[in-house]
């Protein structure tokens, strides 16, 4: 039984220990935002936050959390899509097919609270998701847009 | 005036799309809203939430009585934006009300009922557009003529009398106003006009305009449901492995050691070559199909690898027969009569597709029916590899399609996967299962990019002018392995994209002496479709190869190719576009920056590049700059046309840099994006894209732009380094001479 903190709640999951977040998240919880593709923590399609750090959470055993964890996943980016990040996704039209575009919007999240200004140099170091489609342009651009979003707003 | 209920309702067309009860409310659910489906047991109060009783004005357009316009689209959304640039054909016609246009999938079961009234499903090629904009802009322009004659008739005034805008229908003498909505049901009823004249492209308001995506609230939040997510009630989950080794078969398998295991509910047997555990849970699936003892026949192809297939591949750039796919002069004279000739082979390798969603589908059997739903590019395609697995007719099946976590042509001519879902389904009656492959499955169960190896040898007259060339391809043909109907007497014309004489992959110079053959050598590796294809390595030959050629005649490289494309004048337009952009000729502002151009005309569109690189001490390498142009004749939505040209750079980039499967023992080496690399953010180059639509005809857009990227970098990497690459992809190599 594994005790979680998933999007501001908590929940009891009867599962084995060894089964990765991703997959509780996927099947047990039904929070499918979160996506599979390389399920070795390359790619991060199934990236999420974990106490605010931008996890691969197809790797990671969810015995090793506990409702100490808080795990946000897409689905609680925002209820109403308001988060700066999806407005300037939005008005730039980022994804593509979309498959990847969890993973990067949650990393892209993970970076501004960080770093609420990054420099393109610190997205590159810090965006490492892969996108087939190739939205990269458009997501650098998407992060710099909610940087500025969010400066108008606590202005 | 003749009224007759010609139209099925709304309520009809989603009934017969699918089974009643849960298939109903989950196959509308797939086409029209994105609610996640879990739980939908309840039929009835599920059918009234998802249907109305809103009849179709006619196959293409159904209107709410709230206007709302839902727009019907046969080929795929897989995030190259057909969904939006094929509403906005409609909508153009149909002078609705933009902001209110949502879209469907019919189903390709519906199609065929309905005598195939939306045409093709396919989605490959750059197609989607250029293959469609008459029709589908008909069956806006058709829908639009039965709402305003059913004004007119509603007030009783001559339908001349009556105009509309925006939904908003007005007769101009009176003033009197209604809305779509309000006429809808009226139109419904209407015989559409024999004979409508569509717009002239002059009067276009919404073709041409950078509207936004419709697709792209749900793609933000998690809510977008792709194949690998679905869930349907009492659904069980399925992991396979086939046998890695191509052309091998499974021997046995020892389901002994897995049975206990939590989740577990069967171990089958899946066609001929694999094996597949069903569980509860997908990742119990996974663990017990790890842990599951397999034993293969390997079969004839357990020793082929990547140096005997290079051997194959040699022996065609050496043979005396091949096919001939572009002659004119007597190249091989002109050779011998040249001042200086110039001689290079390249090799391009095995890549796959690699979408970000592995293969998947779902499907349920009964004996009297059997449904998948799964992404694809062609539903008409899924659906008859459904009817063949379920071993029933096709009118007993049905498809509901999925928007792709990426296609690349991986989704469009093979439904492995679904031939593969349905052979499980089919050993649990009654119950829906979701088949979901690793990405390890996905990399070594592939439809390659064919492997191929080009000896060019071209000759130059004192001047430095072209005076023969003579392309020699040899490697793998697609059509051989994947439709041999399309073969026009054993010769595949695929293979020489770019190449041809003329027509949508016609050669974009003019070469006094040419030859262009095809030495067919057909690995057992199974080659497909893949965004581009041929034009990709095609491209590379040819404008490498150009260039090849200036730097030996010692001429500009874009005064070289320009005293070439005299009679190409559209490709010549494009080229020049880039190079003034770019400032070809002025020297690149940062140092150690150096430039490189190609030129191409794939899928009916012109287009070139020019690249901006640098190579530092160590041979690494930067790309710092992309210009592009494009001219697809009309741009449906030039919003769209950047995102896949910028898309396109990073699939064309990722080819270049990193995209190779090797063979060893038969089988794919490569696992997963560790050993596949992708490219990432920080090695994405700016790219401006200039959109040039001439007008008059329909090229493609989502591929065409790939095939200059490698080359433009190529180019560059060489004016950078005074090194030619000719192996891909670029990591096997050092940039710069040690």
């Amino acid at each position: 039984m594994a005790k979680l903190k998933i999007n501001g709640k908590r929940v009891d999951i009867d599962v084995d220990g060894s089964t990765p977040l991703l997959w509780v998240l996927r099947e047990q919880l039904g929070l499918t935002g979160t996506k599979y593709s390389c399920g070795i923590g390359t790619c991060g399609s199934c990236t999420v936050h974990i106490n605010g750090k931008a996890v691969r959470s197809c790797v990671v055993p969810v015995l090793s959390l506990n409702a100490t964890h808080e795990v946000v996943t897409i689905e609680g980016l925002s209820t109403d899509n308001s988060h700066p990040l999806q407005q300037a996704w939005k008005e730039l039209d980022v994804p593509q097919c979309g498959y990847c575009q969890s993973g990067m919007l949650m990393s892209a999240a993970a970076l501004l609270n960080d770093n609420p200004n990054p420099t393109d140099n610190d997205i590159d170091t810090t965006v490492t998701n892969i996108c087939r489609c190739g939205t990269f342009n458009r997501v650098r651009r998407g992060i710099h847009l909610a940087a500025d979003i969010n400066k108008r707003g606590s202005s | 005036m003749a009224k007759e209920r010609i139209n099925v309702s709304r309520r009809d067309f989603l009934i017969r799309s699918s089974t009643v009860g849960v298939g109903f409310s989950l196959g509308f659910y797939l086409t029209g809203c994105n609610d996640v489906p879990t739980g939908a047991t309840d039929k009835n109060s599920a059918a009234d939430k998802s249907a109305s009783d809103v009849k179709e004005v006619n196959a293409w357009v159904v209107i709410e009585p709230d206007d709302t316009v839902i727009i019907r689209i046969a080929r795929s959304e897989m995030g190259q934006g057909t969904l939006t640039g094929l509403a906005q054909m409609v909508a153009e016609e149909l002078e609705c009300d933009w902001s209110k246009v949502t879209t469907e999938y019919p189903t390709p079961g519906q199609n065929l009922a309905r005598d195939k009234v939306w045409r093709s499903f396919s989605t490959g090629g750059s197609q989607g557009i250029r293959g469609s904009h008459q029709y589908v802009r008909k069956g806006g322009a058709v829908a639009r003529h039965m709402l305003i004659e059913a004004a007119a008739e509603k007030w009783d005034v001559p339908m001349a009398e009556c105009r509309v805008t925006n939904s908003v229908i007005t007769h101009m003498p009176s003033g009197r106003t209604t809305t779509y909505g309000k006429v809808a049901a009226l139109a419904a009823e209407l015989f559409p006009p024999e004979q409508i004249k569509l717009k002239d492209p002059k009067e276009w308001k919404i073709i041409g305009k950078p509207v936004k995506r419709l697709d792209t609230d749900d793609k933000l939040n998690g809510k977008q449901v792709f194949g690998a997510d679905l869930t349907l009630p009492d659904m069980l989950n399925a992991a396979i492995k086939a046998c890695p080794v191509f052309g091998g078969k499974l021997k046995s398998f020892d389901d002994s050691k897995v049975r206990k295991m939590p989740g577990v509910r069967k171990v089958v047997r899946v066609e001929d070559n694999a094996v597949a555990v069903v569980a509860d849970t997908w990742w119990q699936a996974k663990t017990a199909l790890d842990a599951l003892p397999i034993i293969w026949d390997k079969g004839l192809n357990a020793k082929v690898s990547t140096a005997s297939i290079d051997q194959m591949l040699d022996d065609g750039l050496k043979a005396d027969k091949a096919f001939v796919g572009n002659k004119n002069g007597n190249a091989k004279k002109a050779l011998k009569g040249a001042v200086k000739t110039v001689e290079a082979t390249y090799r391009y390798p095995y890549q796959n597709h690699a979408t970000m969603e592995p293969m998947n589908a779902t499907a349920r059997w009964t004996k009297d029916r059997c449904e998948v739903w799964c992404p694809t590019q062609n539903g008409e395609a899924a659906l008859q590899a459904t009817a063949e697995a379920a071993g029933l007719p096709i009118n007993k099946c049905d498809v509901y399609k999925i928007h792709l976590g990426g296609g690349f042509g991986r989704r469009g001519a093979f439904h492995d996967f679904v031939k593969q879902a349905v052979a499980i389904a089919k050993q649990i009656p009654g119950t829906p299962v979701k088949l979901l492959w690793t990405r390890e499955e996905d990399m070594q169960h592939g439809h390659y990019h064919p492997i191929t190896k080009c000896k060019m040898t071209g000759g130059l007259d004192k001047e430095g002018n072209l005076t023969g060339l003579h392309v020699r391809i040899s490697g793998q043909s697609i059509l051989a392995s994947v439709n041999p109907k399309w073969m026009e007497n054993g010769i595949d014309m695929f293979t020489f994209q770019g190449l041809l004489p003329d027509g949508d992959h016609a050669i974009s110079y003019t070469v006094p002496n040419l030859l262009v053959e095809h030495a067919m050598r057909n690995p057992p590796v199974p080659p497909g479709f893949w965004r581009g294809v041929n034009i990709n390595q095609n491209a590379i030959y040819m404008e490498s190869f150009v260039d090849e050629l200036a730097h030996a005649a010692n001429k500009d490289p874009l005064e070289f190719r320009r005293k070439l494309m005299a009679k190409h004048p559209q490709s010549l337009a494009v080229l020049n576009a880039v190079a003034q952009k770019a400032g070809w000729g002025r020297r690149p502002t940062a140092k150690g920056v150096f430039r490189g151009l190609a030129v191409c005309k794939a899928f009916a569109s012109h287009v070139a590049a020019c690249a901006e690189v640098s190579v530092d001490d160590k041979g690494k390498l930067k790309i710092h700059r992309i210009v592009a142009a494009t001219d697809p004749g009309y741009a449906v939505n030039p919003q769209q046309i950047e995102h896949q040209v910028e898309g396109s750079f990073v699939f064309g980039l990722s080819a270049l840099l990193y995209g190779e499967c090797t063979i060893k023992g038969g089988a794919v080496e490569q696992q997963n994006f560790n050993d596949y690399p992708s490219m990432l953010i920080s090695e994405m180059p700016k790219v401006e894209v200039i959109v040039m639509p001439s007008g008059g005809f329909w090229g493609g857009i989502g591929e065409p732009t790939i095939a200059v990227a490698a080359p433009a970098v190529l180019n560059a990497i060489y004016a950078a380094t005074g090194k030619r690459i000719r192996q891909f992809p670029l990591k096997n190599n050092e940039l710069r001479s040690l």
